[in-house]
């Protein structure tokens, strides 16, 4: 060290990423090493105050990051190494762009002088990386290091929050400069997220609300991202109208799934309820929530006679998929505690008993109808059970991406937000096992469950190793078909029932899988033994694979048809041969 | 509306599509057009011209002008998804102001000798193009306008011997006296 050592400010690159993790309250990081961040491991190594998990693929760092994010409201941290490292990092900043969630990831870079030059392990990271971030720096000098990683921080965790690279060339961290902590400065001028709405809209919208004969409220991933108040007010909005609520994938837990107006989940595998609730209303207030595809259905029927209130702090989000009457740009916490405001000063709660009444009979219809077994277990069973089992416990889930997705949202009731941890935009399949990775790091005392399927789980089963290294009691929950079940589903609805590469053949033992990572494996097969098996199964504080084996071609239903309205919806007990063929009647051309 | 088997909802939109100038004040930082380039590459917005330039040295601030086609609906979600880039200050929507002035510069060369070459010399004349560079068989013309005084221009230089044409793009401003 020269001189300079007496300031405390004077600090090589690598030093100062550390200290940049502490000054932003970061405890936990995950990551893997390699040669362009080997100066930031060696920082690492001689500090105690942030916890490195290293991974088995840097896809694991991602999708953990990810899930220490979303269960926490912090932002998470992931750390790679250049070249395959940053590429690596592709598939979680992706997902976690399209979910809007905190992830700042540092990658290390071939030093400056070999930029360009096609060096070892040399990929254009800011180039790859700049349509899945939110934004992303190449650092190429040492004093602007500081001030590029608060803003990073920054922007990753304001406005609507996603995902930021930072990539720090090696030269860079070993050079030494001069580090300063978190300034207002730091952040470009031209970056202001708009937090209040508009008082004109809102008052717009508060008149809309009032006047409603029958209205709906669906909330996304928005309010669970605004944070706990957010969710405190929505539940307060519920409770002052009265009215009822639905939510996208994203959104479970905002509202209690106990609570007395839920509609259950909305969307293409929604309830009937809520779906036909969207379809027939006069007015919807969609809280944090982007009218996505998987949301709408065929956009020129969606909700043909309402009037539409979106609250949403990305301008970009208003008008892009369906024409709203009231947009609202802000923060949703912000917001809706303007809307309760005014509502509560000026207007009554609307007597909308007949639209109750006519609620009532859509739920009657018992959209989640499924028929069990005695023979085999049916996978929609084998999520009330795991819920029953798990109620009232300190309980996370995550999912991968597929048909047991689908059925942990209609079946797992989701009381608290930060508790459901999926894919939902990206879709991204192998997201749950390194999810519930981060979900255990983060809260080491909770019972964490990947609700999972057999093929999923392969894409990152790696991690398994990850979770006996750092003694992460994580449970993942698969249940087994022996198919990737959504992709046969879509098979057998719309490509005449050719199963083209759906099968999982050569599956694993899942047991002797467990036990060679040194977990545990479990295995059900019969309905009876489920129960007990699930009971083992948390009681267990080892990481587990648990193999339950469920009925090999159930489908998930209910299911709105490619090109159809909310309300016409196919529902389980019309899901025969004849039915399904007629709902999906169309051409044959593959899109 | 017949649907293909698909997993997504195919839907024919039939809202006609309009032209608009855009001018984007931008930080102006390594790769910023990049960002800009790719939103509209990633997200199939069409791009009819693009014009960039720094404008205040000082303050590392450049100007990009960028004229896109696209439905309402379309040139609203542009204008969105540029404002909410990190390093974009502010998006102007030129056509929407109706106050705005456009102008493109060109420098056209024109081969050609006898009847033809006076003809050209006579047509530049009219459209207040300037002989920039001269040799016994060519002209380059340099033609400042809006892009249908230059698209009319070339027209006419077509059957006179155009050899090439080097644009600018569209650089636009607001009318009056108040700034961007």
């Amino acid at each position: 060290m020269s001189d300079k050592s007496h300031d405390p400010n004077q600090m090589t690159g690598a030093a100062m990423i550390v200290r940049a993790l502490i000054d932003h309250g970061v405890t936990d990081i995950f990551g893997y090493p390699g040669g362009a961040v080997l100066p930031i491991y060696d920082e690492i190594f001689q500090q105690s105050e942030v916890q490195h998990i290293l991974v088995r693929h840097e896809q694991g760092a991602g999708h953990a990051a990810e899930g220490y994010a979303r269960s926490t409201g912090k932002p998470g941290v992931a750390l790679v190494t250049s070249g395959p490292g940053a590429t690596n990092m592709v598939t979680p900043l992706t997902d976690a762009l399209m979910d809007s969630i905190p992830l700042v990831c540092i990658s290390g870079q071939v030093p400056t002088h070999l930029i360009g030059n096609d060096a070892f392990q040399e990929c254009d990271t800011v180039g790859i990386t700049r349509p899945c971030t939110k934004h992303n720096w190449l650092v190429r000098d040492v004093n602007d290091l500081a001030k590029v990683l608060h803003e990073a921080f920054y922007v990753a965790t304001t406005g609507r929050p996603g995902p930021v690279l930072v990539d720090v060339p090696k030269d860079v961290q070993f050079a030494t400069g001069t580090y300063h902590p978190p300034r207002k400065s730091d952040v470009h001028r031209s970056y202001a997220p708009r937090v209040k709405g508009d008082a004109t809209q809102i008052r717009k919208a508060v008149a809309l609300l009032a006047g409603a004969k029958r209205p709906v409220i669906y909330s996304g991933g928005g309010v669970i991202n605004s944070g706990p108040e957010a969710t405190k007010l929505l539940r307060e909005l519920v409770e002052v109208t009265g009215f009822p609520i639905t939510s996208t994938l994203m959104g479970l837990g905002a509202y209690p799934a106990s609570g007395k107006n839920w509609l259950g989940m909305l969307g293409m595998h929604g309830t009937y309820e809520a779906n036909m609730t969207m379809h027939d209303c006069d007015v919807m207030l969609c809280v944090g929530a982007r009218f996505d595809d998987r949301i709408t259905g065929r956009v020129d029927a969606f909700s043909p006679n309402s009037k539409k209130i979106h609250i949403d702090i990305d301008p970009s989000s208003i008008n892009k998929n369906i024409r709203v009457d009231v947009p609202i740009i802000g923060d949703c916490g912000n917001v809706l505690g303007d809307i309760l405001q005014v509502f509560k000063a000026e207007a009554k709660k609307p007597d909308i008993k007949s639209w109750w009444q006519q609620i009532a009979q859509w739920r009657a219809r018992n959209s989640l109808y499924y028929k069990k077994s005695n023979d085999v277990i049916l996978p929609q069973h084998a999520i009330q059970s795991l819920f029953e089992a798990t109620r009232g416990k300190d309980t996370y889930i995550t999912t991968e991406v597929g048909q047991h997705q689908m059925w942990a949202a209609q079946f797992y009731g989701f009381e608290e937000p930060h508790r459901w941890m999926t894919s939902g935009g990206l879709g991204t399949m192998g997201y749950g096992l390194p999810a519930a990775i981060g979900v255990q790091v983060a809260h080491p005392d909770s019972l964490v469950i990947d609700i999972a399927g057999d093929a999923s789980v392969q894409m990152t089963m790696q991690e398994m190793s990850t979770a006996v290294q750092y003694e992460l009691p994580i449970k993942i929950f698969i249940l087994n078909n022996q198919y990737m079940g959504m992709v046969r589903q879509w098979q057998q609805l719309l490509h005449g029932n050719r199963l083209s590469h759906s099968y999982s053949e050569a599956l694993p033992d899942f047991v002797k899988l467990a036990e060679a990572y040194g977990g545990v494996g479990l295995q059900v097969t019969k309905p009876s033994d489920l129960d007990g098996a699930i009971k083992e199964m948390i009681s267990v504080k080892r990481p587990v694979l648990f193999d339950c084996r469920v009925a090999a071609l159930e489908n998930c239903f209910p299911m709105i048809p490619s090109g159809k309205a909310h309300n016409e919806m196919l529902l389980p007990e019309q899901a025969n041969d004849e039915a399904t063929a007629k709902a999906f009647a169309g051409g044959k051309a593959l899109v | 509306m017949n649907q293909p088997a698909s997993a997504y909802f195919i839907e024919e939109r039939h809202d006609p599509n309009e032209t608009h100038t855009l001018a984007v004040l931008v930080q102006n930082e390594p790769g910023v057009l990049a960002r800009v380039i790719g939103l509209f590459s990633g997200r199939g917005y069409n791009i009819e011209s693009l014009t960039v330039s720094e404008t205040e040295a000082q303050k590392h601030l450049s100007r990009i002008t960028i004229v896109t086609t696209g439905t309402p609906m379309v040139i609203a979600q542009i204008k969105h998804q540029l404002d909410r880039m990190i390093p974009v200050y502010q998006v102007v929507d030129m056509t929407q102001t109706r106050r705005s002035i456009e102008r493109e510069l060109a420098m056209v060369k024109v081969r050609g000798q006898g009847e033809h070459r006076v003809e050209s010399l006579r047509l530049a004349d009219a459209f207040r193009a300037r002989v920039i560079d001269a040799t016994t068989e060519s002209f380059v013309f340099e033609i400042t306008g809006n892009t249908d005084k230059i698209n009319q221009f070339i027209d006419l230089m077509r059957p006179l011997g155009l050899v090439e044409v080097s644009r600018t793009g569209v650089a636009a401003i607001g009318r009056g006296p108040e700034g961007m």
